[in-house]
Order: C-alpha cells, then structure tokens, then sequence
C-alpha cells in the first residue's frame, strides 16, 4: 500500500519534471515558429541583396547583412588572438599560483559584466578616449573584448585535450617549449579552437546593445568604405524596425525578415561550429 | 643563448596576454568611475542614491535619482526568476535523472540554442507576440509592462540555469545515489531528498549567475517593458530599468553634460551590483566542488 | 554438532551481462538464515556484480541483463512485476566506500525511515539511537547527532551506513567489501560488529581479503571468472578444498 503511494508520487514529481522539459522545448518552438512563418514571406533575393528605400519602408536589408559581416570580422581579429594567447597562456606557461587564480576569477567575472556596461566601456575608451569616433572599429573592438571569456574558455578546454604526452614526446626531442606549442600542440587543438571561436562569434554577431552608441547606425545609404565608418547592423537594425521606426505596423514584415535574417545567420554560425566539433569527436573516436 | 631569450621573450607576451584579461576588468571598473565621478560635482551621491525620481530634462531643475530604476530592475529581475528557476532547476533535474541518453542528446543542443538567439530577436518577440496577450489576458494597453519583460528575462536566464544547475547535479557522487536507493527510497526521493540538497549550492550558484544575467540583459526589457520614467507601481504597469535608461538616453545625450555622466553612474551601479553577484555564485559554487571532492 | 539453519535466499541458473558481454555463468548459491556468507575470488570474478544482484542494484546500469532466478524466502525478486524498492527495504547493502550522505549524523539515519513514510518523530528518534546503538557507533556520536556525516573518521563513516542500513530493519544486509577503504583498526571494529549482528540479521560480505573471509563467515563461495567454482562450509573450504583452483587462490599461489 505505502509502495503505491511511493510510486503514485514519483509518477506524479517526474511528470512534473517532464513539463518542465516540455515548457523550454515549447519556448524555442515558438520563437522559431513565429518568425520562420512570418519572416519566410518576406525573405527574396531583393531583400538580401537590396538598401532598404522610401524611407526603409521598402527596399531590403543589405547594408545590415553587410555591416554584420564587417563589425564581426572586426571582432574576431581582437578576440581571436588574444583568447587564443590567454587560453595557452593558461593552459601551457601558468603555475597554479594567485595570479592565475585572479587571472581566471577576472575571466569569469568578466562574462557576467553586462553587455550594456560593455557599450559605456566602448564609448569611454574607443569612441572617446582613443578618438575612433563611432566607428566599426570602435564596436568591433567593444563586441571583442566582450567575447573573450568564451574564447579564452573554448581555447583552453581544446587545448586540455591534447595528451601531456605530444608535448613531453616534443620537449624529449630537444624541442623548446614554444616550439612543442607551436607544431605539436596546436595543430591539435585547432579545429576544436575553431569551434569555440566561432559560437563566440555568434554570440557578437547577435549582440545589440554594445553597438548602440559605438558604431551602429540607423540608416545608411553606402556600403562602409573603412573601419572608421559607421554601419548598419541587422541586431540594431531589428530594434529600429520594432521600435523606432515612424511606421511600425507598416514596416513589421521587414522587421520579421529581419529576425529570421539574424537568427538563420546565427544558427548557421552554431551548425558550422557544432559540424567542425562532430567531426572532430570522430576523428578522435578513431584514435583510439 | 639566442634562443633562451626568444623562449623568455614568448612566455613574457603570453603573460602579458593572460593579464589583459585582468586589465580589462580593471580598466572597465576604472573608466566608468572616471565617467561617473564629473556627474557628482553638480548633484551628491545622497541625492543619486535617494531621490526617487529620474528626470534629467526637468524643466526648472534636473533630478537623477537611481531608486525608479533599481527597483524596476529589481521588480523584472525578481519576476524573471520566479518563473525560470522552478522551471529551469526542474528542467535540469529532468535532464541529468530522468532523461533517456536519447533524450538528452536532443535536449542538450535545444538548451544551447536558445542560449544562442539574440536577445533583441526575444524583445522583438516580446513586443508582437507576448505583448498582445497580455494586453488581451490583463486589459493593458499594449501588453508592454513589467510581466512582459519578466517573462522574456526569465527566457534569457534559463539557459544559463538549466546548463550548470544539470552541471551540479551531475556532479553529485554515484554513491549517495546507490545509498539512497539501497535504503529502498525509489528514485523520485533520490533525486528530491539527495540528490538536489548535495547540489543545492551549485544550483544556487546557477541562479544566481542566471540573475546577474537578468539584471545585466538590456534589449529585451528595453524593447518590452514599455519604458515609462515614473516610479514602478505594478507588475502590469510600464517600468524603466537601469539598463534601458542607459540604452536609451545615451544615445541623445551630449557629452560630457551632467547627465553624461550620470549615465556612467547608473553603468557603475550596474556593474558593481552583477560584480557582486558573480563573486558571490563564484564562492558558492566553489563551496560545491569543494564540498563533493 | 551444528544445525544448518534455514535457507533465506536463493540463486538458482544466474546469468548476468552488460550489453552482450556475459559477466557471470550459471550460478547457483544459498544464503542460510543467520549466518555470514562470504563471497571471494580475485578482482573481476564477478563478485561484487553477484552480490548488487541480491537487491537488484544492477538494475542502475541500463545496459544490465539478468537470466535465472533469486528468491528470498522462496518469492522471485527478480521477476519484472516485482518493485525493486520493496526488495531494497528488506535487502540492505553497505558499500565499499564509506557514503554517508551530505546531511547530520542524525539525518543520515533518519533518512530511510522518512522516505519509507515514516512520519512519528519520537519512533525516528528512538529508532535512530537504537541503530546507532547497534552500529557500536552510539558512544562516538551521542554528542553530535547533528553536525555534518562527513566530519566523521572513515571507520565512522562506514559504521554510520551500517547504523542508516539496520534503522529500516532489513531482513538480509549486503556488504560490499565494507572494509576495503578502512584501516586495521576500523577494520577491526566492523568485523565484530558484522559477527554480533548475525544473530538477528542473514549477512552476505563481498571481500578480497582471505583473512577477513575466514574470521568473520559461516560459509564461503569462491567465484573466478564469472563461475561460482566452489561453495561451502568456510571451515571446511579453508582447511580442505574440493577443487584445485580454490586451493591455488586460497593459499595465495595466484590471485
């Protein structure tokens, strides 16, 4: 009898737990329903390709692809190197000493600072103080140093995989310890490297409000010509046409193309990283 | 000779590598007290901190109290967690104890992606899609309220809950498992009696890193929240967070104006109430690892 | 002259695999009531798998597979329309690492009362003081029911999941190499204490240590690779075994 009960209730609290579950799965459903079905009418060669027109009444989104395109390009030339050094700075040359400890307390503390804060940061140091105006530069460099705590991560959790022993079998050789990083080590560790790079990247590319007021411009009729121009972006892009605009109920298809625009291009960045990482794990796999 | 030099010289740029991370930490917290500091030549700290009005454009006299928007922060972040920690933990208990490996194979990249949409594609959401029903359920006007904005937080935070609250339960040892189980509890009460106290302060650590999430995220209640400056009544009433004040005002602020600066302020406050929160979910969750090994 | 005592549980043409791999190979076993019933053979005999079969802990692997059948007191408790909980409250086990829960001594004890519905604290008061009185832990801990299981010695430990184990009044208790992770002293102190339970309790210990196996039980079984070699008397299976290759582990020639 008190067995029956027993069960009744565990039936009970995992069902619970099961809705849970069911509830998140729904969540994301509902996002990527609502805007492939309404953003899908509206996506056509024009509006990938075209400026929006008629006071982006009409037209398309180029420029916003474009800007996207270049401010993370910009990002990634900040945030690649340097999550790449600090993640072999850690992995390879740290002593598990304090520095290293507050090296990695400020990493994780760094993630948490919001992306907001981030935007001040970029309007204090490169707009004003290193005087690169609003610029790709400026938000490039904003939306880089944002990224690196998942770079550094992603680094060094690839760097972690390669066996001590390619870098002991190096250094037996005569090999100095740059030289074992350099041909033995990361060799390896690239492809996963890669792989967090790039979901970091796509986090960037999504990002909004460090754009704001370090780059990101309303509307433009040309293509950037230099990485001190301004630039549109399709995240800014997206809350000008939901809340700016002078016609919001006019312009709504746009900002759902738009929406399903940014979001494809952001599950793509995802599907390349998650490829290059499926891969990867085969390769390993047949290692051994 | 030469080489010991070059070797010397590559470890000191990593070094140097690995400390920026430091100096950009520092730096932020630097330059935003920089910024910030102007601001209190012309109105007192006792003023920023007690005056329960933001009006920057008064006509007569400019008043910048932080009180409105620390508690529409306050409210929406409080609203969001209501919501995404019983259904973020209970997510994460689902996946880590009741989950077949198939399930979880599928489960784990959903969580990931929805880590991964834009937080201006889930305000946009917020305002064509939550918005009107809950003008539709609560008779508001646009639907554009606290509620709204708690409910897209509580979206963005879930993802970080889910992933490390399942991250701590996994990390509870096998063995009390098996005990629990040997001493004929099914496993229901494992996962309820044992199984989430031994994970309770990596779980607590997660929310508390999905609340620093929320009190940080700035598209979503800038797009959904309805952006009134008075000071927050109710749940279904507009609000202006810290976040959205600054999203919104920077942009037609002159420089280096009082209230430039005080923009900076409000960026200093939040950067020093997220810093707290992160060193306190960091100390927990090390309290967790520490307390398992 | 000794009477054999009633038999409680039985294993009759048990087979067990992990996915395709078979672990253990016909095996035929009883476990008389009131007794010690040893289990050795060397790592990965298949021992401890055996004894994780007796209340169906096996089951936590997904992959786990049974044939045959065990009874206790002549019912199948392997059959699938059999709740394993049951069995579980009737077959306690004590495992080889110490693995107090992360709560107070006294809740540690408590704990299996709770979750079998217990809900009289007086009776879980009493019966958590009469187990730890029975673990020969009650002197130790009188003091500090409620400080944290995990400020306890190994030994401690170990004796606090025999006294969480007893406060549900199993009727047969596993151990599974109880003692592997104590030292001599410990060690010690949880052999008396598994020779004075006997008298109310049938006990079956999983060891790899020969010593231990001939002090403290009544009967032995010898496993190698997944067979049940040799089963009988301790008394006579030490001093003469029928087969030769019990004889070759026992006197140390290999193992």
């Amino acid at each position: 009898m008190k067995i029956k009960v027993k069960r009744i209730k565990e039936i009970l609290g995992f069902g619970v737990l099961h809705v849970c579950m069911l509830c998140v799965l729904m969540i994301l459903a509902v996002i990527v329903y609502d805007i492939v079905s309404k953003g899908s009418g509206v996506i056509s060669w024009d509006f990938l390709t075209k400026p929006p027109v008629d006071g982006m009444t009409k037209g398309g989104i180029f420029p916003a692809i474009l800007g996207t395109f270049f401010v993370t390009l910009m990002t990634a030339v900040l945030a690649v190197p340097l999550g790449m050094g600090c993640a072999i700075y850690l992995n390879e040359y740290a002593r598990d000493d304090g520095l290293t400890r507050f090296i990695r307390l400020s990493i994780r503390n760094l993630s948490g600072v919001p992306s907001i804060v981030f935007g001040l940061f970029g309007v204090a140091l490169f707009v004003d103080a290193c005087h690169f105006g609003t610029s790709i530069l400026s938000a490039g460099a904003t939306l880089g140093l944002m990224t690196l705590p998942l770079t550094i991560t992603a680094s060094e959790e690839a760097l972690k995989t390669v066996p001590r022993s390619y870098r002991e079998g190096a250094l037996a050789l005569g090999a100095t310890k740059w030289q074992a990083i350099r041909y033995n080590v990361l060799p390896l560790a690239i492809p996963g490297i890669l792989t967090g790079m790039i979901l970091g990247l796509s986090r960037a590319a999504g990002e909004t409000a460090p754009i704001l007021f370090t780059g990101a411009a309303f509307f433009l009729p040309d293509v950037p010509n230099s990485i001190l121009s301004q630039f549109m972006a399709l995240p800014y892009h997206l809350y000008i046409m939901s809340t700016q605009h002078h016609n919001i109920a006019l312009v709504r298809p746009i900002a759902y193309g738009t929406a399903l625009v940014l979001i494809v291009l952001v599950f793509l960045m995802n599907l390349v990283a998650v490829i290059i990482r499926y891969r990867l794990r085969k390769k390993g796999n047949a290692h051994g | 000779m030469q080489r010991r030099h070059k070797e010397k010289l590559i470890e000191l740029i990593f070094l140097f590598n690995g400390v920026l991370v430091v100096l950009v930490l520092a730096g932020i917290f630097l330059l935003l007290l920089k910024n910030a500091l102007p601001a209190f030549k012309e109105v007192s700290v006792v003023h920023f901190l007690t005056k329960p009005i933001w009006n920057p454009d008064a006509y007569d006299q400019a008043t910048y109290g932080l009180l409105p928007m620390l508690v529409s922060t306050l409210m929406v972040t409080l609203g969001s967690l209501v919501v995404a920690i019983p259904l973020g933990v209970g997510t994460a208990a689902y996946l880590s104890d009741v989950a077949s490996p198939r399930v979880r194979e599928i489960a784990k990249p959903v969580v990931e992606i929805l880590a991964g949409i834009p937080s201006v594609v889930v305000g946009f959401l917020g305002i064509v899609l939550l918005g009107p029903v809950i003008s539709k359920l609560t008779g508001s006007y646009n639907g554009l309220n606290a509620l709204n904005g708690s409910i897209l937080l509580a979206v963005m935070a879930l993802p970080t809950i889910i992933s490390l609250s399942e991250d701590a339960l996994a990390s509870v040892p096998r063995a009390y498992e098996e005990a629990s189980l040997a001493l004929g509890a099914n496993r229901w009460e494992t996962v309820l009696r044992v199984k989430i106290p031994a994970a309770a302060s990596g779980i607590l650590a997660a929310c508390m890193l999905g609340m620093g999430r929320a009190i940080g995220e700035t598209m979503t209640v800038l797009m959904a929240t309805g952006n009134a400056a008075e000071f927050p009544r109710s749940f279904l009433g507009p609000v202006k967070t810290m976040t959205s004040t600054i999203a919104i005002e920077l942009g037609e602020v002159a420089y280096y104006t009082t209230h430039f600066h005080m923009l900076f302020a409000v960026g200093l406050m939040l950067f020093i109430i997220t810093f707290i929160i992160n060193l306190c979910a960091d100390m927990i969750f090390h309290r967790h690892t520490r307390g398992l090994a | 002259m000794r009477m054999d005592k009633k038999i409680r549980m039985k294993a009759r043409k048990v087979e067990f695999f992990y996915g395709t791999t078979q672990i253990l190979h016909g095996i035929d076993l009883d476990i008389f009531e009131n007794n010690v019933t040893a289990i050795i053979g060397p790592s990965g005999c298949g021992k401890s798998t055996f004894i994780r079969l007796l209340n169906r802990m096996h089951e936590l692997v997904p992959s786990a597979r049974l044939k045959g059948e065990i009874t206790l007191d002549g019912k199948s408790i392997t059959s699938a329309d059999v709740d394993p909980v049951e069995i579980r409250r009737k077959v306690g086990m004590v495992f080889q690492k110490p693995n107090p829960f992360p709560k107070s001594i006294f809740e540690n004890v408590a704990y299996g009362l709770e979750v079998n519905g217990v809900k009289d604290r007086h009776f879980i008061e009493d019966r958590v003081v009469s187990s730890l009185k029975k673990a020969a832990l009650w002197q130790e801990v009188e003091k500090r029911l409620h400080d944290s299981a995990l400020s306890l010695s190994g030994g401690q430990q170990q004796r606090l999941c025999i006294a969480r184990c007893l406060a549900i009044e199993p009727e047969v208790i596993l151990f599974d190499e109880p003692c592997a992770s104590l030292d001599p002293i410990s060690t010690h102190k949880v052999e008396e204490l598994i020779l004075e339970l006997k008298k109310d309790y049938t006990i079956v210990i999983v060891t790899h240590n020969m010593q231990q196996a001939a002090r403290v039980s009544d009967h032995t079984g010898f496993f190698y690779m997944g067979k049940l070699v040799e089963f009988g008397r301790t008394e006579d299976m030490f001093t003469r075994p029928r087969e030769k290759r019990t004889e070759d582990y026992i006197t140390g020639r290999f193992g």
